[in-house]
């Protein structure tokens, strides 16, 4: 089982519904945020292109964040979900250090905390709370060893790209082109 | 290995998370969420039906609440037409009205003279007396119509209801003459029928969207954001017209950067190719309308190559984009917009764009626009309203001959002495609108507010307004109130039921308790015989076979439609509700009333030297001006910016981030600074800012100097004489870099 989330940035109209949705969903302290929109435009008036996308933790395969943990609080589980442990996180802030997209962020109880792809809803066969919430249907989640599963369709049919594939991590945020 | 290009870009929601320390260091060593890091995941939640009020789209939803009682969380209705199970963000969020410490608590009067920014907190029963009292007072003095009554949202119907019972006759919204008046009139006049709320526009099954300065995707209407969507995936060629690059204009295939003001120019052009390459739907014109031949003859000239130097549109792209949408025909929708008050000819906008559909034949067809169907909620029987003495059509007799609503700026200017006239306006009473900011001119809004003998506000939060007032009545959210029934027509006819999710917060009522309990001050009970509104609500379903009862657990109930035609002009015989009986291109009611049949273009002023023009909009976080303090929303957008393209910031050697003060052309200079946004998806005539922001009221905690206000930066104003528009985008506006000394800012 591998999870994995593809993003339409052809659907995408960057309304941040998925970043309230995961706030109400995960109880997320104000001021902090697990998921975002990033808006990139390039060319020059009138020749202009923009892309919108909402991104979150990549959930890679080679994690830097789980390597660099000293206590093993972040760690990998079944379908390749990338979680934290909170008691045995002691805030040292190594894996924000080292997520190269910026991902987590230091609660204020005192441990980091990131994207969880909702996996206790995901565990009761729902989808996460972004993808079930977006109003243009440009979030995609499943299985990617399943290839009946929405993602692995998408990801099959369409163009797509993952971030900073330099760094090696191998993300499984898939962004639609 | 710290990766830094998303340096590049904006981020523009979700609070930034590397770089922040720990807000409190500490490590809990027994923390309740475990591996999974979540705080209540899993646990059993229950669950209210509503529909939410944070915009007019209202999308019904369920509010689900944890074991203590706290509402947790908003989520869709999967039977509801308008949301289809999803909320927008501003739905999602609606949790933050509730929740915001900053709403108004108590019923507050004012202490001293009028204009003192002193209250004191009261209870219902004197703060009810003293309006009854006052109300009674201008009554016998001035007449019933001397109390003017600005409303919005659903509980603005109670309050109306009273209003009317107590003889009004200035009930007036923002929502006509500040918003889509001009579309109403315009198809109303052209097809005997509106585009209604939500928009008939079948986008779902359209083969071509035009957006001819509609943003969808920046304005959150909901179901209209999903049908685009679900129009893309169907792949649906999306034209957008629009001087700036829109979030829609990004998903288009055609981006026509039109120069602003222009918009009439084009219409014609497209009209012009459409007839002269014979590509419109001969059969339906044929049938169905009245006036092709003056028609024809009006759009002879109007040419591509005359359009293009007008609109800056190449004519091969004009041409092109006229054959796109006629290959689709009958399922293209050139979209009528919904904010439609720009350069006061905007009737003649919204005609022009009514009839390029009528020649698409749109109008009644798949694809194009759909006859939607409501549900007849019986009304409750009570006595016949009062007939008013004066109306304000007695006030403007030769002007707006089209208009059909009071107009707002009559109220205001109604409400100042004039030697002319022997009756003024002597008193407001204001539901839900936030008027200095919904009402283009703030200083003559204040103006007309300084002439009022009373002012009455009723709303949730200490919006801008509520300073100026001398009584505030603290209203809960919807989240804790019940409302009238959603019937709103719709493809399928269907009914939502807003009831409370909890008891409200503070000391706040509910807009129907406060409306009955003035109503049997002010003596007018009989008009709000019911007990309560659950009677009332249970009697009403009961007629149209269901109860509260069901409602309460089903939240949305889908209804049979009781005529199958929801596209219904496949060459059946139709009669429209038009004086010919026809879709008329050629308006028999513009000619009557001494208005242009037919559109014109007329070119508009433009901006003077290092001067631009102020065009402004909408987030998707955010509506109108109420949500800037929503802490949920707030999170996502804290203040506006205003879009500067990047050659003019080199003119003026403006920096991304940096702070500037906006003053316009009659030297009003903004009260806040706003932040430079460098991009360049705006010309470099225009600069553009989100509606909304530059709150004055200290109480909004967290909205107050958060950027600039339009509003106030709108001074002058186009009125449509065909029903009174006011027109807002013919304001220009220079940069300030340092703050300005009082005079000027005077």
């Amino acid at each position: 089982m591998r999870y994995a989330m593809a993003i339409d940035t052809k659907k995408c109209v960057g309304c941040s519904d998925c970043v309230v949705a995961c706030q109400t969903e995960n109880n997320v302290p104000m001021g902090f945020a697990r998921d975002w929109i990033v808006e990139s435009v390039a060319g020059t008036y009138p020749r202009v292109e923009m892309e919108i996308r909402s991104e979150r933790c990549n959930h890679c395969e080679d994690a830097p964040c789980v390597r660099c943990c000293p206590t093993g609080a972040s760690h990998i589980i079944e379908g390749g979900v990338v979680l934290v442990k909170h008691d045995a996180c002691i805030g040292c802030m190594a894996c924000i250090e080292a997520c190269p997209y910026d991902a987590r962020y230091p609660h204020p109880d005192g441990y980091v905390d990131k994207c969880t792809f909702c996996i206790h809803r995901v565990d009761k066969g729902e989808d996460p709370a972004c993808v079930a919430v977006c109003p243009t249907h440009c979030l995609h989640f499943g299985d990617l060893d399943d290839p009946n599963s929405d993602v692995s369709k998408v990801v099959a049919e369409r163009k797509w790209k993952v971030l900073a594939p330099e760094a090696g991590t191998k993300p499984q945020l898939y962004f639609l082109m | 290995m710290k990766h830094t290009s998303r340096r590049d870009f904006i981020k523009i929601t979700g609070a930034g998370a590397g770089a922040m320390m720990f807000a409190r260091p500490t490590i809990k060593a027994f923390s309740q969420g475990g591996e999974q890091g979540d705080v209540h995941p899993g646990e059993t939640l229950t669950r209210t039906p509503t529909y939410c009020e944070v915009c007019f789209w209202k999308c019904a939803g369920w509010v689900y609440k944890d074991k203590e009682g706290n509402i947790q969380k908003i989520i869709g209705n999967e039977d509801d037409p308008h949301s289809n199970g999803r909320m927008c963000p501003r739905g999602t969020g609606g949790v933050g009205m509730y929740w915001d410490g900053d709403r108004l608590k108590t019923p507050l009067i004012r202490e001293g003279k009028p204009g003192s920014q002193k209250f004191r907190e009261a209870s219902w029963d004197e703060a009810l007396d003293l309006i009854a009292k006052k109300f009674g007072e201008i009554k016998e003095k001035y007449g019933p119509e001397s109390v003017a009554v600005f409303s919005h949202g659903t509980g603005g119907k109670m309050i109306t209801h009273l209003m009317k019972a107590y003889g009004s006759s200035f009930i007036a919204a923002p929502s006509f003459a500040q918003c889509r008046g001009p579309r109403q009139v315009a198809f109303l006049s052209t097809f005997g029928e509106e585009v209604m709320s939500p928009e008939r526009t079948d986008i779902r099954d359209t083969k071509c969207l035009v957006l001819i300065g509609s943003h969808i995707g920046e304005n959150m209407h909901n179901g209209q954001i999903q049908e685009m969507s679900e129009a893309i995936d169907k792949g649906a060629t999306i034209i957008t017209v629009d001087p700036r690059y829109s979030t829609a204009a990004s998903h288009s295939k055609y981006w026509l950067p039109i120069k602003p003001a222009t918009d009439i120019a084009l219409l014609l052009a497209w009209m012009h190719v459409i007839i002269n390459e014979e590509l419109y739907d001969k059969k339906y014109v044929e049938k169905y309308t009245y006036g092709f031949k003056e028609l024809k003859e009006h759009v002879k000239d109007k040419t591509p190559e005359w359009a293009y130097g007008i609109t800056t549109i190449p004519p091969d792209v004009i041409r092109k984009t006229a054959r796109e949408m006629a290959h689709a025909a009958p399922a293209v929708i050139v979209h009528p917009g919904r904010h439609v008050v720009w350069y006061g000819d905007d009737t003649q906008r919204s005609r022009a764009i009514a009839i390029l559909n009528a020649l698409l034949g749109s109008w009644g067809r798949r694809g194009g626009f759909f006859v939607p169907e409501g549900v007849p909620l019986p009304k409750w029987p009570v006595p016949d309203y009062p007939k008013p003495k004066r109306t304000w059509k007695d006030f403007y007799k030769d002007q707006y001959g089209l208009a059909f609503e009071v107009l707002t700026s009559a109220v205001c200017d109604l409400s100042i002495p004039d030697p002319s006239r022997d009756w003024d306006i002597k008193a407001w009473l204001v539901y839900g609108t936030n008027l200095t900011a919904s009402l283009p001119d703030t200083n003559a809004t204040l103006k007309a507010i300084d002439n009022l003998d009373f002012l009455v506000v009723i709303d949730t939060m200490p919006m801008d307004i509520v300073s100026y007032a001398d009584v505030v009545l603290p209203e809960c959210t919807y989240l804790e109130r019940y409302d009238g029934i959603r019937t709103s027509p719709h493809r399928v006819p269907n009914m939502a039921l807003r009831m409370p999710a909890t008891e409200p917060l503070y000391n706040s009522k509910p807009n129907w308790w406060i409306a009955k309990q003035l109503a049997e001050k002010m003596g007018l009970g009989d008009y709000f015989p019911w007990k309560d509104i659950e009677q009332l609500l249970d009697w009403q379903l009961k007629k149209v076979g269901s109860s509260l009862e069901e409602m309460k657990r089903v939240g949305v109930k889908l209804m049979k439609r009781e005529y199958d035609d929801l596209y219904f002009l496949n060459g059946e015989d139709y009669e429209f509700n038009t004086n010919t009986g026809k879709i008329e291109l050629y308006s028999t009611d513009f000619a009557a009333a001494g208005f242009d049949p037919l559109p014109d273009y007329t070119p508009h002023p433009e901006p003077p030297p290092g001067f631009y023009r102020l065009n402004y909009g909408r987030a998707p976080m955010h509506t109108f001006s109420r949500t800037a303090n929503n802490p949920n929303l707030w999170e996502l957008r804290k203040e506006n910016s205003v879009w500067v393209n990047p050659k003019v910031a080199k003119l003026w050697d403006l920096k991304n981030g940096q702070y500037v003060w906006l003053k316009n052309q009659d030297g009003v200079v903004s009260s806040f600074p706003v932040k430079v946004r460098i991009t360049e998806r705006i010309r470099w005539d225009s600069v553009y800012m989100v509606h909304g922001f530059g709150h004055k009221e200290k109480q909004l905690t967290r909205a107050y100097g958060r950027g600039a206000s339009d509003s106030e930066l709108i001074t002058k104003v186009a009125m449509d004489p065909i029903m009174g528009g006011t027109g807002m985008r013919g304001n220009f506006v220079t940069f300030l870099t340092e703050k300005p000394g009082k005079e000027v800012a005077s």
